[in-house]
């Protein structure tokens, strides 16, 4: 299919069969109101100069794109450029978004805010917004990543956030979700959900989706400035797909541009054990959009398993998986193993600590550059910084080191 | 006027539906748990499928919705059940399920099944009006009511119009938030229920929180009768028959 005049979701929030709006009725009042104030947001010019003004001063922006030579040299092939997410403040993509959708709220009225997340990146970008704004904040986090990220934990709590840990399930996102989503739906009169991924009910798929756009256009403004054309291929990681449709979206319509999105294989594809939901999973709908899940036959969802905390999510965001289903993106899978190796290899080669979810793209980009020649060039999604993750990578690397 | 619809009016009294877990203690189990509520004197049976993420639903109805799965309990296999004793049941059945378990199943094959296992309507929380079109024509074929939602969130617009698409009965649910008792009502929920009672051209239910005698009376002033989900399936578990018995029965003693 031609994507030159790519104008996804339609009116009604769906991305060809995907997205849409399956939410309880309690909830449908808010996120009509969410949509409307958001084109509203988006023709005041006022909100543009305010959210970049926040982009510029505060988050840090623009990131810049590395080029990572002696990774490059490992790899033996295409040149592997890094769009460095991880130096925005709070250390990840997050907060492109988080920003955003709390600039929306207040213009909403709304003071409190509540949010999910899995490997507590969303949750302090969340927080963050929150203190900066003096919103109140209430996290919800599974308990098994509470456990494996205590880091986090401290610095939400440290920004005056409440963290409510999750039981149900696995203890990871897909419960966090859950549970965020039923708060929601009881304080919803005076309450925004800052949903932290390119999922849910529309219209959260594609406002999170330009909220997250700035990596892709500053990184086709940065590539043609440096190298007078466009890059070969793009790599990011994907969970629910925020950071990788940041980076994507604004080059779906270059026809040259091979796209990459990595999901997690966890032990590996044959196991149960994983978190590849295009590459295992079929379609169905699970908080509030039809989209790609990892589900039994009888449509119960399954948990997902990846050593890192942001990809441990049975979906893929709706427009993931109309891309998937057109052929625009190829999805690729790689294990916790590759992502481990991937992680240590950036530290020592390039002096960069990558979170254990973008550990996942390096190492895909690793294997492909080996496959193109050296005048080609890739451009990975850095999503966000390792320093969270310290301790999982020591615990697993124990006596090996 | 629909099977359901027909058995929710004009009976001289206000409804009550009561609410199980299909597969809590074991699949077994169902076929008994409907008759006796049937001959408690319910005028429909609400039948909900488990489902691993049930988001509008609180902790009770969460739990045993777990016990149900950890029982084995599919969609497929409650229906096949029904099938063997439908002719047994004389009110309405209603399934309650998410979304999900229908598109894995596949909207006509359900649809096909659920008409020959006696099902008379289906209640989606997860679907609002916007997205019913997905599964409407193949409930429509089978001749399955799709029972709609109103909430104490939803403008008064939007009631309207989900009146004018009503079938069977509409769900008002009374809190704005997830199931399971509650103590108190919101003091908006008379004026709400009066509000869908002028705009819907069927009976109207109120669910959601409604747990002991004296909410039932409560609300059954404002609207054609309640829903009670919670409580049925905790005394259930608790094997506390007798008060189940007492409970459907609060429903006749409200006047009209």
């Amino acid at each position: 299919m031609k994507t030159s005049t790519y104008n996804m979701p339609d009116q009604t929030g769906h991305f060809g069969q995907y997205g849409g709006r399956f939410v309880p009725e309690t909830l449908m009042q808010a996120v009509l109101e969410l949509e409307k104030e958001y084109s509203r947001a988006l023709e005041d010019a006022e909100f543009h100069v305010e959210l970049q003004k926040l982009m510029k001063d505060y988050v840090g922006r623009e990131t810049p794109l590395y080029l990572a030579e002696n990774l490059t040299q490992h790899a033996g092939g295409a040149k592997i450029h890094l769009k460095r997410e991880d130096l925005n403040h709070t250390g990840a993509h997050k907060i492109n978004n988080t920003v955003g959708q709390a600039l929306l709220a207040v213009r909403m009225g709304k003071r409190k805010i509540v949010a999910e997340t899995g490997a507590g990146q969303h949750g302090v970008a969340t927080a963050t917004v929150c203190a900066l704004m003096n919103l109140d904040c209430v996290i919800f986090m599974g308990k098994e990543d509470i456990r494996r990220q205590q880091l986090n934990v401290f610095r939400m709590e440290l920004l005056g956030a409440k963290v409510v840990s999750v039981d149900a399930g696995s203890g990871t996102l897909k419960d966090a979700v859950n549970e965020a989503l039923r708060y929601w739906v009881t304080n919803v009169r005076d309450t925004h959900y800052i949903l932290g991924s390119v999922m849910g009910p529309h219209p959260f798929p594609k406002m999170v989706r330009d909220f997250q756009s700035v990596i892709g256009k500053e990184t086709k403004k940065q590539f043609i400035e440096k190298e007078g054309k466009l890059p070969d291929a793009l790599v990011a990681c994907i969970g629910g797909g925020s950071n990788s449709i940041g980076l994507f979206y604004p080059f779906i319509e270059d026809e040259s541009v091979e796209i990459y999105g990595v999901e997690a294989a966890g032990l590996g594809l044959t196991t149960e054990k994983h978190a590849a939901s295009l590459s295992k999973g079929k379609p169905g709908v699970l908080h509030g959009a039809m989209m790609y899940l990892l589900q039994d036959e009888d449509g119960q969802i399954q948990e997902a398993h990846s050593i890192s905390a942001g990809l441990d999510y049975p979906g893929i965001g709706p427009e993931h998986s109309y891309l998937h289903d057109i052929n625009r993106i190829k999805y690729e899978a790689v294990t916790d193993e590759e992502a481990l190796e991937a992680f240590q290899l950036l530290s020592k080669l390039e002096g960069i600590i990558p979170a254990l979810e973008s550990a996942h793209a390096i190492a895909y980009a690793v294997k492909l550059a080996a496959k193109m020649s050296k005048d080609e060039n890739i451009v990975v999604c850095l999503s966000g910084r390792g320093d969270k993750d310290v301790q999982t990578i020591k615990d697993k690397l124990g006596g090996e080191e | 006027m629909d099977k359901i619809q027909k058995a929710l009016s004009d009976t001289g009294k206000k409804a009550f539906v009561p609410y199980i877990m299909a597969g809590d203690g074991g699949l077994r189990c169902l076929k008994d748990r409907l008759l006796y509520l049937q001959e408690c004197g319910a005028d429909a049976i609400e039948i909900g499928i488990p489902f691993s993420d049930p988001v509008a639903d609180g902790p009770t109805i969460q739990k045993a919705g777990i016990r149900a799965l950890k029982e084995g309990t599919t969609l497929k296999k409650v229906l096949e059940d029904l099938k063997e004793y439908k002719h047994e049941i004389t009110i309405p059945l209603i399934l309650m399920t998410y979304l999900n378990p229908l598109v894995a199943y596949g909207f006509y094959n359900f649809a096909e099944n659920a008409k020959l296992a006696g099902i008379a309507g289906c209640i989606i929380p997860d679907l609002p009006i916007e997205e019913e079109e997905i599964i409407l024509p193949a409930l429509d074929k089978a001749n399955i009511s799709l029972i709609r939602l109103v909430t104490l969130t939803t403008p008064a617009e939007r009631i309207k119009e989900i009146g004018e698409r009503a079938s069977g009965f509409i769900y008002a649910v009374t809190v704005t938030g997830i199931t399971g008792t509650r103590n108190n009502f919101n003091k908006d929920l008379a004026e709400f229920l009066k509000t869908v009672k002028s705009m819907s051209p069927v009976p109207v239910l109120a669910g959601f929180g409604v747990s002991n005698a004296e909410q039932v009376e409560e609300v059954c002033k404002y609207c054609d009768g309640v829903i009670v989900g919670s409580k049925i399936v905790d005394l259930f578990d608790q094997g506390e028959l007798d008060e189940i018995n007492r409970l459907v029965k609060t429903a006749d003693a409200v006047s009209i």
